[in-house]
């Protein structure tokens, strides 16, 4: 695996994205968010019994820092890996755009929020996501919109490792690239597990960070469960967006079910739903780590 | 009709500052004009029709027009999903322009051509889909299209030699009037009536030309007709499933009309495995030429 924090740029140079971003102060604040996030969709989870617990896991914190250390009010959000849009959810209830309640509606019959984004008008969810492979094309034409109006206006997509099996996605980032559409930031939720297996057993992907280079982004790699390394990596990008030389890629390297030890690392917890026990010890896994954090921090 | 849709598209420009034109890289000796007045709102997607159709869904939902341009199968098949999910479930005004609708392509052979694109645009929901006859047809589809809050698909073909005064476009419109059976049609293979040499027979046929899908309330003229005649006869330049005939057997089931006799010609494919002009595949089929004058013959007679 590459190692955190490394940045290639478009034309083929290699650098380090530097540490120590953000205040110990913001970091904090930054893990208690993740920390609240991943609470409220391990219970929404376990309500509705249901499955992509390790997808939500694997991109908490890259949903945290976008909302609260990188996006403004008039800035868009696709997540294309649409199957981890309980974290979205979340996300929304922690910045009160959805009411908390909302969320016990998750999976129910005749609710507003099933498990893959909806076609449902909230600014926070421009579209109906989920069929791998349409993110990163919707977030390019809403980004070359906002570029025609001449609207100062940024355009953040997740997509998943897996879902770069699609030709769509290459297809978008070509136009992407050839475009230069630099008010556009993808990030690349790289847990190295698909569908059916690993990524690299399935469909090889790497060397990932030099094809997204060669296809002429400018790409940052990052630990993406770690805000030190998170928030360097939206320097770095914002650094390449004033230039504006080259659209930004970010690959967060990532652990589907992260944090916890039965889901980590493993294709099952992209399906499975959790029993009472298994409940129990997320819920003390992430309080354990989360303290841990907190102790470090202080 | 791609010139007089071009000529249509720089018009409309004009008047609104709001559209955007994407081309799947198809249009050469077609579209420059269009690629000048444009400006930055032509956009070149690229052999990349599924990122078109999803760029396009980004530009709607931003406020802009996106008319996207290219052949037939290329701009409604490939690309299906995409607008299934992206542009029509969304209920975005994206604006699909399909050239060398049916056998269009002729001797370019079956990849190019599209015999199941209306088929398969009105599966959809919150799409309509506009099937010019005329040169005239294709602006005012264009400008019924403009203000046309749903997605479109435009379907270009060649211009039908069609003779005498022609109702400007709409759902609807009697091309003529006649005796004892009930054409309807729609787009361009209608103008092969017209070419049969044998005026006896078409004074026999009245015939309708359809506009858009999905279909409208039949006229009450047109129901009139049907009521009083019992023949009737559809043709397209389209497989039979999820054509025009389907669709006007199913409205006229609705209606409680119950013709004497239904005849659907539409097109066969590549029955023989070869290949040639449009107007050589339309004859394969039983859309033109002494073939259809006999299918016509036929129901006339019996």
């Amino acid at each position: 695996m590459a190692r955190p924090d490394e940045q290639y740029f478009a034309d083929g140079r290699l650098g380090v994205a530097g540490n120590g971003a953000g205040t110990a102060t913001e970091r904090a604040a930054l893990a208690a968010r993740a920390f609240s996030v991943k609470k409220r969709f391990l219970a929404m989870y376990k309500r509705a019994n249901a499955g992509h617990i390790g997808s939500s896991l694997s991109c908490a914190e890259l949903l945290v820092l976008l909302q609260y250390a990188w996006m403004r009010p008039q800035d868009t959000f696709i997540l294309s890996k649409g199957h981890a849009v309980a974290a979205l959810y979340a996300l929304l209830v922690e910045a009160n755009v959805l009411e908390a309640r909302a969320l016990e509606t998750f999976y129910g019959e005749g609710t507003l929020l099933p498990a893959l984004p909806p076609v449902n008008g909230l600014k926070e969810i421009p579209f109906a996501t989920g069929s791998l492979g349409h993110g990163l094309s919707l977030c390019a034409g809403m980004a070359l919109g906002a570029a025609l109006h001449g609207r100062a206006r940024a355009f953040f997509c997740l997509t998943s490792d897996g879902e770069l099996d699609a030709g769509s996605t290459w297809e978008a980032a070509l136009f992407v690239a050839h475009r230069k559409l630099t008010n556009l930031v993808w990030l690349i939720d790289r847990n190295r597990i698909q569908g059916m297996g690993r990524t690299e057993d399935v469909l090889a992907l790497e060397p990932l960070a030099a094809k997204l280079a060669s296809f002429g982004f400018h790409v940052v790699e990052a630990d993406g469960h770690d805000f030190d390394s998170l928030l360097a990596a939206r320097d770095a990008c914002l650094h390449a967006q004033a230039r504006g030389t080259a659209p930004v890629a970010i690959i967060a390297n990532t652990v589907k079910g992260h944090g916890i030890r039965f889901m980590q690392d493993t294709v099952a917890s992209h399906y499975l739903p959790m029993d009472d026990a298994q409940y129990q010890q997320a819920l003390d896994e992430l309080a354990s780590a989360h303290a841990a954090t907190e102790r470090d921090a202080r | 009709m791609r010139d007089e849709f071009v000529r249509a598209l720089i018009g409309l420009h004009q008047r609104r500052r709001d559209l955007v034109f994407m081309t799947g890289d198809v249009g050469y000796l077609a579209i420059e004009a269009l690629q000048a007045t444009f400006g930055d709102r032509f956009v070149n997607a690229g052999v990349a029709e599924q990122n078109m159709v999803s760029l396009a869904a980004g530009l709607a939902r931003e406020g802009h027009l996106p008319w996207l341009y290219s052949i037939a199968p290329f701009v409604v098949l490939r690309p299906y999903e995409q607008i299934r999910t992206d542009v029509c479930l969304h209920k975005l005004p994206v604006k699909l322009v399909g050239n060398g609708g049916g056998y269009g392509y002729g001797i370019m052979g079956a990849t190019h051509h599209a015999l199941e694109d209306i088929g398969a645009m009105r599966a959809l929901p919150n799409m309509r889909i506009y099937v010019p006859l005329t040169a005239p047809d294709v602006e005012q589809a264009v400008a019924s299209m403009a203000v046309d809050p749903l997605a479109n698909y435009l379907r270009l073909n060649s211009v039908a030699p069609i003779p005498g005064e022609i109702a400007p476009f709409a759902a609807w419109r009697r091309l003529k009037a006649g005796r004892g059976t009930v054409v309807v049609g729609a787009g361009p293979v209608l103008g092969n009536f017209y070419e049969l040499g044998d005026p006896a027979l078409l004074d026999e046929l009245e015939i309708w030309c359809v506009g858009t899908f999905p279909l409208e309330e039949l006229p009450a003229e047109l129901s009139a007709s049907i009521r009083a005649k019992r023949r009737v006869v559809t043709i397209e330049e389209h497989y039979g499933a999820g054509g025009l005939g389907e669709a006007l057997g199913h409205a006229l089931l609705r209606q409680g009309l119950c013709p004497s006799s239904f005849t659907s010609l539409h097109a066969a494919g590549y029955p023989s495995g070869r290949y040639g002009s449009q107007r050589w595949h339309q004859e394969e089929s039983g859309l033109a030429g002494a073939g259809l004058r006999a299918r016509l013959q036929k129901v006339v007679r019996d």
